[in-house]
């Protein structure tokens, strides 16, 4: 049973809250338990058409010709969808907060990245009607040199996978193929250290097998609106996503959302609700997409494979003296949510310890995989992995118990973390005690009397000297316009002599974005 | 396509719908009877979302051809209460915190009274046993385990 | 072309059917055929179906008993003449696929699917196949060989040995998910025992080749051997000779040969998995 540790950090608590700490009942518990809780899919809409889509069974390659005019004739079909028939047909997810650039296909035109990516999409009046046109659909591939492997993607000459991003890695504030962390001195910090080691951990991509798959009803609505049930985890951004790839005003568009049948990141992405709508205005009629179960573990999006290493320099007394990451986190074919992944890893280095040297350098990069996506604390929880694993090793390496070795270098409030911010609220060592107590594990006394609350802060506050590295600009500054931006103001008169170049850091001044200056964490720049 | 009339007991009622050729059980509860209880997990029958009892017994719907129901007895877990009572799997489920997303419920619900109906008392190696079909990615299994035991010793206490 | 749907009365003209049609798939249980039809398989156009009550008939009145195609696993479960059979059976799927599986579905399962099949392997069965030529009993060996060449084929029943005594037949399946998941092998053994030594073994494995498969090079390893440490040391070193597993979901080629051996040796000298 739930039991709460009321005496650690006792003065801190507050044990008149109404919710918090006591057994609360689900507010759709009776819905599951009567089988009413409503999902996607416990629709019946009269005159309901079926949508499947033809994949690439390719990893990389040209598309020379699509041929379709078998199926477009086979008993039931109603409409097949090509790439040309979507309005927007590029986009990255977080485009709608200025984050990326357009870089997916909703089906592919000339090229396919991944096995498993959309070409068409075949509409019937039976989910059998449309297998078989899809049987009858000819395509002419010319197969392409594949990447599958981080670090072989960013070598000069590795094939091309997306050419939005010609160098298989995703750009940051336009000019960066990186997010990096720099606090301290790591080669100063290794030449100090009595030990180093060097590690290397890999990460498999892993599927987040909800039980319900991804999928949508869409059907034409009352006052030329569509409605939308679907499975998403992310209601108003598949809104917004669809009105944008459909250049539709937003309002268009009514989204249901309600119970989802299990996410854990899989149903992030606005999997099925762009060609499910854009079937039903087309056809005029209700259009349901179901991913079907090995489509969904093999074709949709897992979270990617990460490979991390980790280079520490320690002292013999167990003080780890400087922790240095490259972190190369494998996209697929397009960005999705790992640009984001990538910073939520960067955030998250190097742990909750206190070291006075920490250096990342995290990439994300193109591979001819399924692109990835959000699973369980995607960014963070495989750099986790990796630095627990080392942790146990360091401790290992000095002869130390691993959770006594951990409460040496827990951080402290009042610590400076790697990202020049103070330690508050910080209970590592208190998670480590109780963890120790319930597993029957010994710690000597000392490490008992450890605490969050003491001996941080002081010589540990400071931000200690950070050579400055020079900036590898890779391209000319720029800010893509989105197709999704308002229409740009008028060219100003050309003058007769250059301007200067504008920084590199300042964004364009006085454009209209959606939502930007909401997610400033993900620009880096606060604003205060 | 053609059609072929199909007649069952449907949660007591007789109904009569008509199934295209290969058409599956849960397709048809689904779309042509309009009971929306039973789910699509895989389409596999490993999955057990689509879990119904034929003739008493535990079936998976989505790998059983529509028209071999002709003339039996089809359970789903929307006729699972009683008038607006809760059937006591349903209570226990509840009680025992035994779902969290929903999906696999009505499956397990199934499972669960498949073998209650036969089997009473069951032990927990049991228990797990008659849901060993079911999957469930959201509670871990451990909350609907601990339900069908409770529901089963609330009824042993009852018949005392 | 939409799927229909045959039902006859008699094996004759149902296999006349299958036999006749390309696209034609004979209805077992349902758990391979509805999937395919699930998933998109749209060579299958026609299925077909047979009522035909001996399909599910047991008869077990001598030293071999015969099994109607159409019998399912929770029958067999249900029945005490066939208790050797349940060990295999009762670690198939989970309850509600035991309900409609049948006997000679599981023939067809591909590998690492087909528990039951190893079974019946290790008890000497043949199987009464119905094709145009009409019915014959064949060999379960030849039967597994030729199973994807001959689609028209219509499995009427299985007969296998009665194993004298519950000690001469063993079973065992390894999977990693308990009580049931698709196997990283299963070991069938029948060891007929005369003044304490093994004499005529059958060993079967599932999940070591595309089909069931015979070990005979541990089973010749064991004749006449004794149930002990060193009786049983030839036929484990032999234990991998002949395997073609294949790498899957489950576990990979190397995997399975490593470790034949050992389950094997846990399996003769009656150890728990």
């Amino acid at each position: 049973m739930l039991e709460l540790r009321k005496d650690i950090f006792a003065d801190e608590r507050d044990d008149n809250l109404k919710e918090i700490g006591k057994p609360t009942q689900r507010q759709d518990m009776l819905g599951h338990v009567t089988a009413t809780s409503t999902y996607f899919n416990d629709h019946k809409l009269q005159g309901m058409l079926h949508l499947k889509v033809l994949r690439s069974p390719h990893s990389h390659a040209r598309i020379r010709r699509i041929d379709l005019s078998e199926a477009e004739r086979h008993p039931g079909v109603r409409r097949i969808i090509r790439g040309a028939d979507v309005p927007r047909n590029l986009n990255t997810l977080l485009s709608l907060i200025n984050f990326g650039k357009d870089d997916e296909p909703t089906l592919a035109v000339d090229k396919v990245r991944y096995k498993g990516e959309p070409i068409v999409a075949v509409i019937a009046d039976s989910q059998r009607e449309a297998f078989e046109a899809l049987a009858k659909i000819r395509v002419d591939y010319e197969p392409l040199p594949t990447v599958f492997d981080v670090e072989e993607a960013m070598k000069p000459g590795a094939p091309v996978v997306n050419e939005t991003y010609p160098k298989n890695t995703f750009t940051y504030h336009d000019i960066y193929d990186h997010q990096k962390l720099r606090f301290g001195d790591v080669e100063r910090g290794f030449a100090a250290a009595d030990h180093i080691l060097e590690q290397r951990y890999q990460m498999s991509p892993i599927e987040q097998a909800h039980t319900e798959t991804n999928g949508s009803i869409a059907a034409p609505d009352t006052n030329g609106r569509y409605v939308v049930y679907t499975s998403t985890q992310a209601l108003f951004f598949s809104l917004d996503t669809c009105a944008k790839i459909l250049d539709v005003p937003s309002n268009t568009l009514h989204f249901i959302g309600g119970t989802v049948g299990g996410g854990f990141g899989g149903k992030v992405d606005t999997v099925t609700e762009p060609l499910s709508i854009l079937g039903a205005m087309l056809t005029g009629r209700p259009v349901r997409y179901v991913i079907e179960r090995e489509e969904e573990m093999i074709y949709c999006a897992p979270r990617g494979a990460e490979r991390i290493y980790i280079k520490d320099g320690i002292a013999r007394d167990g003080r780890i003296l400087a922790r240095q990451f490259r972190c190369f986190f494998d996209s697929g074919a397009y960005t999705r949510l790992s640009s984001y992944a990538v910073v939520k890893c960067a955030a998250h280095l190097p742990g909750p310890y206190t070291i006075p040297n920490v250096s990342a350098d995290v990439y994300c990069v193109f591979t001819n995989r399924v692109p990835a996506t959000a699973m369980r604390g995607f960014g963070v929880t495989a750099v986790d992995f990796a630095i627990e694993c080392q942790m146990d090793k360091l401790a290992h390496l000095v002869g130390m118990d691993p959770m006594e070795f951990r409460l040496i270098n827990a951080y402290r409030d009042g610590d400076m973390k790697a990202h020049r911010r103070e330690a508050k609220n910080t209970a590592l060592i208190e998670c480590v005690q109780v963890a120790a107590e319930k597993a029957k594990w010994p710690i000597r006394d000392e490490f008992k009397r450890m605490s969050s609350r003491k001996d941080g802060g002081g010589a540990r506050a400071a931000i200690p000297p950070t050579p400055r590295e020079p900036i590898v600009v890779n391209r000319a500054p720029g800010q893509q316009r989105t197709t999704y931006d308002r229409p740009a103001p008028p060219a100003p008169e050309p003058l007769r002599s250059p301007p200067p170049p504008s920084p590199p850091s300042a964004p364009p001044a006085a454009q209209p974005s959606h939502g930007a200056i909401r997610f400033s964490s993900v620009f880096g720049a606060r604003r205060r | 396509m053609a059609k072929t009339p199909l007649q069952f007991r449907h949660n007591g009622r007789d109904v009569a719908i008509f199934v295209d050729g290969g058409m599956n059980l849960l397709t048809a509860l689904r779309d042509e009877v309009g009971d929306h209880s039973p789910k699509f997990g895989c389409g596999q029958g490993g999955c057990g979302c689509c879990t119904v009892l034929i003739d008493g017994e535990p079936a998976l719907s989505c790998v059983t051809l529509a028209e071999t129901v002709a003339g039996k007895s089809i359970q789903t877990a929307d006729g699972l209460k009683t008038g607006p009572e809760l059937h006591p799997l349903q209570t226990a489920f509840k009680e025992n915190f035994a779902a969290q997303c929903g999906f696999c419920t009505p499956g397990m619900l199934m499972a669960a009274k498949a073998l209650l109906d036969r089997n009473p008392d069951p032990s927990r190696v049991e228990v797990v046993e008659a849901i060993s079909g079911n999957i469930c990615r959201c509670t871990g299994y451990e909350p609907i385990i601990n339900a069908i035991l409770a529901a089963a010793a609330r009824r042993a206490e009852r018949r005392a | 072309m939409p799927v229909t749907v045959k039902t006859f009365a008699n094996p004759t003209e149902a296999a006349a059917a299958l036999s006749s049609d390309r696209s034609a798939r004979y209805l077992g249980g349902g758990t391979l055929l509805m999937r395919a039809l699930n998933e998109g398989d749209v060579s299958i156009a026609t299925i077909v179906r047979l009522e035909d009550r001996s399909l599910t008939q047991v008869r077990a009145s001598g030293a071999r008993i015969t099994i109607g195609a159409g019998v399912t696993l929770v029958q067999i479960l249900r029945d005490r003449e066939l208790s050797f059979l349940h060990a295999s059976a009762r670690l198939i799927g989970g309850p509600a696929v035991r309900t409609s599986a049948t006997v000679g579905g599981n023939l067809f399962a591909p590998a690492p699917y087909g528990d039951l099949t190893v079974a019946l392997l290790a008890l000497d069965a043949t199987v009464a196949v119905m094709s145009g030529y009409g019915a014959r009993d064949i060999a379960l060996e030849e039967f597994l060989s030729s199973r994807d060449r001959s689609p028209g084929a219509l499995v009427l029943s299985v007969t296998c040995d009665r194993p004298a005594t519950p000690e001469a037949f063993r079973f065992r399946k390894v999977a990693r998910i308990k009580p049931k998941g698709a196997s990283v092998l299963s070991i069938a053994a029948s060891l007929p025992a005369v003044g304490g030594r093994v004499s005529n073994p059958r060993i079967a494995y599932g999940a070591m080749a595309p089909t069931a498969m015979r070990a005979k090079a541990a089973e010749r390893a064991l004749e006449g051997r004794t149930l002990d440490e060193a009786g049983v040391a030839a036929a484990v070193a032999a234990a991998a000779e002949g395997t073609a597993p294949a790498t899957d979901a489950i576990a990979s080629a190397w995997y399975r040969r490593e470790v034949i051996g050992v389950h094997l040796r846990r399996l003769l000298l009656g150890q728990a998995g």
